[in-house]
């Protein structure tokens, strides 16, 4: 099927080589940093985790995301979603492969990555983070794959694809679950030290993940002729609509407990990143940001008559997005370090060579999704109108 | 003090571990090895239940007594000092001042002064290490003897363990320190050759001076202190450290978190100064 990738119009192998371009670009970034190491990045002592991991960690939700079509279609037999399916494993493969590249780069001696292989430490919530990750890349690569060539043939999928299907929907849950734990099992960081992160994260992510997917759907039907139905974004958009109502819900929540306890420890780090600490208000216009864009978004989403419109329903996803991926990729990671464990406000400035290697990332993710969508749409384009037969 | 084979066994494969040996994590095996056959137990080596300080700031009178015990560290640790460069700078011991170090603890009718009395911080080694449950790699982990070490060729610098520590007594090497500061001048001043240097990218802290442990001396910052630091066992009731904790007011930074700090900081010792 690979070839599939190898046919494209003038368009496509502009975009390919764009892509390349920035590949190139945030490859010769990442030259730097191995050079200098990760003092060419805006991290330091005090915040020691930045702009990598919190991509890292949104990326995992956006991956977990698939399981919002998988769920419908696999387990309540909801037929409008079989052409997309296999779009959102796909973009489940692209945000794995994204999150690997991300906890590279921010390895400060990544050539001893096996250590984690060959010094195996349960204890360590890292190491089963690696484990849920690495199968859950090698499951959508066989499910996403098997289905695809079956449906090339026109056949229905081999009967033993069905369990690791099935085993992909919990499996997904315990990628971002098990990415929480690595932030709300840690003593000391009160932004992170809550029961309700894991929920958080689920809720965030089924919001980001299928807005994105949506987007992508609209974007497919554009440029070919898979299309995969009004009925089906619309769901997919009341999908989103409901995650987004739960997440915000749950950061609420957060805000209460922090707020009304009047534990100091616990508002601090909801001060820094709303109203500033100390006179340090960097990530402040951002989080604004994302809090009216969050309720802009659920407001379209919300009414039918704006959710329905498919003119606007696009803003509302982008607001989403946005918002999700500012609370998760900037706000979560970064207001975890602040203020530091001597109550001292240290703030994180990501540099130049650090965004240009989270682009060129972001390109590899983007050139991964752009191949296997290229594939997905070809074989889908040449079995036209017997899709939903199976 | 006297020392089994076993008990050495424990320390000089630490010490190889953190890098003295220079041999690498993938022959671990034969690294044990070489430990059985080509050294020999220095009888005159320190050993412990559990390692722990007392710390006495009434002792320090001037900045340059808390200035005297960090350079102790940071000179024979071989630990690199940036001029300008707070963002990277790697210290194993510091001060920090009271308020700081207890954040929380303090209250507006405090007096100024013992606000920003300054205090002595360095790694815990605590009973329970939040950084020792999260490291993917088992680069740093805890001695029988209480110390938490750090194995500098076996850590990825995935930086977890600084994520996970409550105290902040981790460092990373942002940058080489074996390399020059901004001004040209080499980060570690005079190296000490007794003591391995550290490659970029990876995490370093306070090691509890297991090194001169394992030959019979007491912590370097220890050493220098003017009695204001006082390591010993804190399991033996008779050891120096428990007495000063059965007879004096100490606490420990963030008790509430679980960790078990093993510094105990005297408290209102200024009638014993
Ligand atoms: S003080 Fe921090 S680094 Fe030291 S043992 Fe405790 S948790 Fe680990
Ligand atoms: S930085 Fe090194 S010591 Fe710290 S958790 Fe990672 S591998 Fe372990
Ligand atoms: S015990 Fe040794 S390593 Fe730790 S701070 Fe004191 S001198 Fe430094």
């Amino acid at each position: 099927m690979l070839e599939k990738a190898l046919i494209g119009s003038k368009r496509y192998w502009i975009w390919i080589f764009v892509l390349l371009g920035i590949i190139g670009v945030g490859f010769i970034a990442y030259l730097q940093q191995w050079k200098y190491g990760l003092g060419v990045t805006g991290l330091s002592r005090d915040v020691s985790w930045g702009f990598y991991i919190a991509q890292f960690t949104f990326l995992v939700g956006v991956a977990a995301s698939a399981v919002m079509l998988v769920i419908p279609y696999y387990l309540h037999d909801y037929k409008k979603f079989g052409k997309i399916v296999i779009l959102g494993e796909f973009l489940a493969i692209s945000a794995v492969t994204m999150c690997i590249l991300f906890i590279f780069v921010d390895m400060g001696q990544p050539m001893r990555i096996m250590n984690v292989v060959l010094h195996p430490t349960p204890g360590s919530v890292m190491f089963w983070d690696s484990v849920v990750l690495s199968g859950y890349l090698f499951i959508n690569l066989i499910v996403g794959w098997t289905t695809l060539g079956a449906d090339r043939k026109s056949v229905p999928p081999p009967a033993w694809v069905k369990p690791l299907i099935y085993l992909s929907i919990p499996w997904a849950v315990s990628i971002h679950t098990v990415t929480a734990f690595l932030y709300a099992g840690i003593p000391g960081r009160h932004l992170w030290l809550t029961a309700i992160m894991a929920a958080r994260f689920l809720a965030s992510a089924f919001a980001a993940g299928p807005a994105l997917l949506i987007l992508l759907v609209m974007f497919v039907r554009k440029v070919s002729k898979l299309d995969a139905g009004t009925e089906a974004i619309q769901s997919l958009a009341k999908i989103v609509t409901y995650a987004m109502i739960a997440n915000v819900f749950f950061f609420l929540l957060e805000v209460f407990t922090a707020t009304y306890s009047g534990i100091p420890g616990h508002a601090h780090p909801l001060k820094y990143l709303f109203f500033g600490l100390d006179g340090h208000t960097a990530l402040v216009p951002w989080m604004w940001t994302a809090t009216v864009l969050a309720f802009l978004g659920l407001g379209l989403l919300i009414f039918p008559a704006t959710r329905q419109n498919e003119g606007i329903l696009p803003i509302a996803l982008v607001s989403v997005f946005v918002a999700a991926w500012i609370d998760k990729g900037m706000g979560l990671v970064i207001g975890g370090f602040i203020p530091n464990m001597f109550e001292r406000v240290t703030e994180y400035t990501p540099t130049a060579t650090e965004l240009a290697i989270t682009v060129g990332v972001y390109a590899v993710g983007l050139l991964v999704l752009t191949v296997l969508y290229k594939i997905a749409i070809g074989v889908r384009e040449d079995t036209a109108g017997e899709a939903e037969h199976h | 003090m006297s020392i089994n084979r076993r008990q050495f066994l424990k320390i000089a494969g630490a010490s190889t571990v953190l890098g003295l040996g220079g041999a690498s994590v993938v022959n671990s095996l034969k690294r044990g090895g070489l430990e059985a056959s080509q050294m020999s137990p220095d009888p005159k080596g320190l050993v412990a239940k559990r390692w722990g300080f007392v710390v006495d700031v009434s002792k320090l009178e001037s900045e340059e007594d808390y200035k005297r015990c960090a350079d102790a560290c940071h000179n024979i640790h071989n630990v690199p000092v940036f001029k300008n460069d707070k963002l990277h700078e790697v210290k194993w011991i510091w001060k920090e001042p009271f308020e700081n170090t207890f954040p929380g603890t303090e209250h507006e009718y405090m007096s100024h002064e013992f606000k920003e009395k300054n205090f002595l911080v360095f790694c815990n080694h605590c009973a329970k290490p939040a950084c020792v449950k999260v490291c993917p790699t088992k680069a740093t982990f805890k001695r029988k003897d209480g110390i938490v070490m750090q194995d500098m060729h076996r850590c990825i610098g995935c930086r977890f363990c600084m994520a996970a520590c409550p105290f902040g007594a981790r460092s990373f090497n942002y940058l080489d320190p074996r390399g020059k500061d901004t001004d040209g001048t080499p980060l570690i001043k005079v190296e000490n050759k007794t003591f391995p240097t550290r490659m970029i990218g990876v995490v370093e802290k306070c090691t509890a001076c297991y090194e001169r442990l394992s030959i019979g001396q007491q912590p370097a910052c220890a050493e220098v202190s003017n009695g204001a630091i006082v390591f010993g066992d804190l399991e033996d009731p008779n050891s120096e450290v428990r007495k000063i904790i059965a007879t004096k007011y100490t606490i420990r930074r963030k008790p509430e978190l679980g960790t078990q700090p093993s510094i105990y900081y005297v408290i209102g010792g200024s009638e014993h100064a």
